[in-house]
């Protein structure tokens, strides 16, 4: 691609593209993602992204494990800040492998550490969006409520960001004494923090500026990409498999699926994708408050084979991670290990859209748009 | 002050060496006050402490930092302009410690009484640009290139707005000279500039609303001039990894670091001197001379290097044409339709 463009003078001005690394050692790419960026002065021409960079074998770990829970380890360690949705995802996959029916309490607890974690992932997103943006603050405003997650998490099962607490058939703990008490002080105080970041952040004038019609995604490429996750939905198209495809016990919950409207620039741009997951933590407290109402009795590890040996055969279940639909495939040859296992990984369906959407725009741009995609390498590369 | 020290070394270079290090003592201590006073002011505002072990509350952090510039590696990439890599941090801490020169510190205190103190303000601060220019060329890093050439155009692009509100000063007061700039708003906080000046009442009330506007003008402009958030778009460290420092390290990166405060008082203090009556007294009279002057001028200076730092750890960051918008229609017709208005009041009244 050759620009050249006409002087006032008559003569030719060639100007040069020059290609340039953005990352993988970069402050905006959320890790180690590494895009090849052709630009003209500012305008960025094509992007390139490489992945790779954090390649951990995953899948192929997971052929040599001698027990089924010996994989949930690792799938905590693909979305490292959502590992509950991880490990609700794959431990669902191998239920429906096993034929298993697990207890209601089981079921109940599951959602509330998935809601949980999906705040805690949502606030990373956001916070992290603030500091692309320019905005330092925010982030640490939502890591303070993340801290308290945090420590809910903590007091459950004793980890804070890779938990090993969903088990096939169960959890590795029941809920402690203090943890209702604990979790309904911090549904309060979090109401009133996500006021005070939308007062801060949300609808700050240059912040609406940056991310307003910037990084269009239309709903029609959002799902020719395959899409999914508040990327979809941010697009205006009302997807949510846990309202679509209920699976747990989300079709107890009242909830609404959030989707973004254009409220302040082209419907699929950066801010309404922004603005999906300020509303969906919203959602996710309501469903918390009504779980904890309803939370049922019962023994979390009855459940929990004591061998798993499953059948030959496969099974595929998806679940909605809060980077979108998270699936796991699992194919069994009636031994104790997996004979495969294949992860559709949200994170990784959702960057190819990266170089459609960003052609033309600016760099500063670009950052705005690698951030509103909420990647994290982890899952991205496995 | 000047002609005493004049007079101690007498027909000696020594005695003007040591005029242009009196800036200095004020300097390091500022910087070394302003960067405390900026972790812990940004930490507050996020629920942090900040630093808490190295002294009461932290205070000794600062002088641990400067050590530890002191003490590290002075690296200089193989591929860069050698000379101009190294040159570079010092051209910028010139054009800033330059102004500091005609910055009235007290009624009895300036480097040099230049009859053109503003125009000089407005010319050697131009300097860091060939700076940034050059550090950013020098390092041999695309990134740094792109963080110098969108240093030029902000810089570049600002000053003219800067310049008109300065221009419109000019008019009012009748005067380029710092000292008779400060002393024409001696007279207590009605006589400032921001609240319209020393005159009748009714050309005060007119001039008011414009001094307002000017000084909004002024404010933003000398923000996006140190390049601070939400204009620090040359240095954006979520794009730009650092900007035009990025390869810089050690002793150089610290000139930098130094340059960027000293700067940061530099435009607060113009704006003192500007709107606030400089080194004079809110009182009047009363609390005035002396070290007085150096304390209000000094407590100005610093409230608005303070609103720099809170909007810094408040607001997030424009985008490269943003700037450009904010800077050549918005301030700049702002700025060129109050000077008019300033000059039709000045003659009708």
């Amino acid at each position: 691609m050759e620009t050249i463009t006409k002087t006032s003078h008559g003569r030719t001005l060639r100007t040069e593209e020059m290609v340039i690394n953005m990352g993988p050692q970069h402050p905006s790419t959320h890790g180690v993602l590494r895009l090849e960026l052709v630009v003209d002065g500012e305008i960025v021409i094509d992007v390139i992204p490489h992945i790779g960079y954090l390649h951990r074998c995953f899948e192929k770990h997971s052929e040599q494990m001698t027990n089924y829970q010996q994989v949930i380890p690792y799938v905590d360690r693909m979305d490292y800040v959502a590992s509950m949705n991880s490990e609700l995802s794959f431990a669902i996959a191998a239920e429906k492998l096993l034929k298993i029916q697990i207890p209601e309490r089981v079921d109940y607890i599951r959602v509330i550490m998935c809601e949980l974690q999906r705040i805690a992932s949502h606030l990373i997103a956001i916070g992290t969006y603030g500091i692309d943006i320019g905005a330092f603050t925010p982030f640490l405003f939502c890591f303070r409520d993340r801290e308290r997650i945090l420590d809910l998490f903590e007091m459950t099962c004793g980890a804070r960001l890779l938990y090993n607490y969903i088990w096939i058939g169960g959890l590795s703990h029941d809920l402690p004494q203090q943890f209702i008490p604990t979790l309904k002080e911090f549904i309060v105080d979090f109401r009133k923090n996500i006021k005070e970041l939308n007062d801060l952040l949300s609808f700050n004038h240059i912040f609406i500026k940056r991310t307003a019609n910037i990084g269009v995604l239309p709903a029609d490429v959002a799902i020719n990409y395959g899409c999914s996750g508040p990327m979809l939905r941010g697009s205006g198209v009302k997807w949510d498999l846990r309202k679509d495809e209920p699976y747990s016990v989300y079709n107890k919950f009242d909830f609404e699926v959030c989707v973004g409207k254009g409220e302040v620039g082209t419907l699929g741009d950066c801010w309404d994708r922004y603005i999906v997951r300020v509303d969906e933590m919203e959602q996710s407290l309501r469903i918390i408050e009504q779980a904890i109402q309803t939370l049922p009795e019962g023994n979390v590890q009855s459940a929990v084979p004591k061998r798993i040996r499953p059948n030959p055969g496969e099974a595929y279940a998806r679940a909605e991670s809060p980077r979108g639909e998270l699936g796991f495939y699992i194919m069994s040859d009636g031994t104790g290990t997996p004979y495969r296992i294949k992860a559709r990984s949200p994170a990784f369906v959702n960057l190819s859209i990266i170089s459609e959407i960003s052609r033309g725009c600016m760099i500063a741009d670009l950052c705005a748009i690698t951030g509103s995609v909420d990647i994290v390498l982890g899952e991205v590369d496995r | 002050m000047i002609d005493w020290i004049l007079t101690q070394f007498p027909d000696s270079i020594l005695g003007y060496i040591i005029i242009c290090a009196v800036p200095l003592l004020f300097i390091l201590p500022y910087a070394l006050v302003t960067i405390y006073l900026e972790m812990k002011m940004s930490a507050h505002m996020q629920d942090r402490v900040a630093y808490m072990r190295t002294g009461w509350h932290g205070t000794l952090q600062p002088f641990a930092d400067i050590l530890k510039l002191l003490q590290k590696e002075d690296i200089i990439p193989t591929a860069a302009d050698k000379f101009l890599f190294i040159l570079a941090p010092y051209i910028v801490f010139i054009g800033t410690y330059a102004t500091f020169a005609v910055l009235p510190f007290t009624s009895s205190y300036i480097g040099s009484d230049l009859d053109l103190g503003l125009f000089y303000l407005v010319a050697v601060s131009s300097l860091v640009v060939v700076g940034i220019l050059m550090s950013g060329w020098a390092s041999n890093n695309k990134w740094s290139l792109f963080g110098a050439l969108r240093s030029a155009a902000q810089i570049v692009s600002y000053e003219i707005p800067t310049a008109l509100v300065l221009l419109s000063i000019v008019m009012i007061a009748g005067t380029m000279n710092m000292q008779q700039l400060s002393q024409l708003q001696s007279g207590g906080i009605s006589d400032w500039y921001i609240f319209g000046g020393p005159f009748p009442i009714v050309k005060k009330l007119l001039l008011l609303p414009l001094m307002f506007i000017l000084f909004l003008v002024q404010l933003t402009a000398s923000m996006a001039e140190v390049n601070r958030t939400p204009f620090d778009i040359p240095e954006a460290e979520s794009e730009l990894v650092q900007g035009y420092n990025t390869e810089y390290s050690g002793m150089k990166f610290a000139i930098f670091y130094l340059a960027e405060y000293a700067n940061l008082f530099a435009v607060s203090a113009i704006t003192v001197v500007a709107f606030f009556g400089g080194w004079g007294s809110p009182f009047g009279s009363f609390m005035s001379g002396g070290v007085w002057d150096l304390f209000w001028f000094v407590l100005k200076g610093m409230f608005f290097v303070s609103i720099n730092i809170w909007l810094r750890w408040t607001l997030p960051r424009l985008r490269v044409d943003q700037l450009m918008y904010v800077s050549w229609k918005v301030l700049t017709p702002f700025a060129l339709v109050c000077m008019i208005l300033i000059g039709y009041i000045l003659v009708a009244f």
